[in-house]
């Protein structure tokens, strides 16, 4: 009896912990997906197909990318073709995630992947000592589905919405997820520099591959080959 | 059409997130393939911010950039997350241009 109270204690206290460090990923996706939402309706989607790619597909840069491919006349097997080239680098994102949660039952980590995003992938790299630590993939678990509840959220009073939003505020609201990347880079980096050398490294390639290669590659090429820097420059052997 | 479409673009992005949990449990990895996952978070971070911030307004990449400087700034002062997040979206709002 006191082992099962002890043990809930830990379960409520990793979903405290999860939620306060998914906030941050909360308010930067909300007004993402609300821009997202005001921008498909604008282009003559209906809500439900808007709310469904949110739903299903779960992924910001590929939802734009698409709906600006459909508004050129794009081909459907262009767009999932583009949409997977865009998204490939979540396959190197959960790799990474994964060969961490090693420890941790296939059934629970499992649908994680399914909702891995730059941003859960990044807030979660981050956080590696909950990895560790009893109960640590229910921290994982409410934090990776309040980011997912809030896109959708945010998706569905974009869409309903639309026009009420001025579009200088929806853009200002791009530069959203940027500051919380740079937001999640300093203070690891702050400790170690050599953390920010294997960034700049992956900034730079990025830059130069994607001056002829499609977007979603160049990330893909430039987060391998950067992270690659981390084999001479990281100390630590287990991920 | 729309909705064949949307399904077409999750098989995409979530058969490539989902494969690896298949994989890694199977191999023991080396300890530079370790070193090397371990890097994975920064190297995307760092890819994930450059050069796309100079996109963020299509008018102007100093803009992003200036966000961006902005919001390093912020993160020097150890300032939470969030407020990071709202300091950048303020700054861009009233950014002029």
């Amino acid at each position: 009896m006191q082992q099962e109270k002890a043990i809930a204690g830990k379960a409520s206290h990793m979903a405290k912990k999860g939620l306060a460090a998914g906030f941050p990923l909360v308010l930067s996706y909300v007004p993402v997906a609300i821009a997202f939402g005001v921008v498909a309706r604008q282009s003559g989607m209906n809500v439900f197909d808007i709310v469904m790619m949110s739903v299903l597909v779960y992924a910001g840069a590929a939802q734009f990318m698409s709906v600006n491919m459909m508004n050129v006349g794009a081909g459907a097997l262009e767009i999932v073709i583009a949409t997977f080239v865009l998204n490939f680098r979540h396959f190197i994102m959960s790799f990474s995630f994964m060969n961490r949660l090693r420890h941790i039952e296939f059934s629970k980590k499992a649908p994680l992947t399914l909702l891995l995003t730059d941003e859960t992938f990044a807030v979660s790299s981050i956080h590696k000592e909950e990895a560790k630590k009893e109960k640590g993939i229910i921290f994982y678990t409410v934090l990776i589905l309040s980011a997912y509840i809030s896109w959708i959220f945010g998706t569905i009073v974009g869409a309903l919405l639309g026009d009420i939003i001025p579009p200088k505020l929806s853009e200002s609201m791009g530069i959203a997820l940027y500051a919380m990347f740079i937001g999640l880079l300093v203070p690891p980096v702050k400790k170690e520099i050599r953390l920010g050398i294997i960034a700049v490294i992956a900034m730079i390639l990025n830059a130069f591959f994607s001056q002829f290669m499609a977007s979603g590659w160049s990330i893909v090429l430039g987060t391998i080959i950067g992270g690659a820097s981390g084999i001479f420059l990281i100390k630590e052997a287990k991920a | 059409m729309i909705l064949l479409i949307v399904i077409g673009m999750s098989l995409a992005t979530m058969i490539p997130r989902l494969v690896p949990v298949f994989i890694v449990d199977r191999l023991e990895f080396r300890p530079w393939l370790n070193r090397w996952l371990a890097a994975i978070p920064y190297a995307a971070l760092g890819a994930l911010i450059f050069p796309g911030i100079l996109f963020v307004r299509e008018s102007s990449p100093v803009a992003g950039i200036l966000g961006g400087l902005f919001a390093l700034l912020l993160s020097l002062f150890r300032l939470n997350i969030v407020l990071i997040v709202i300091g950048a979206i303020l700054f861009m709002y009233f950014y002029p241009a």
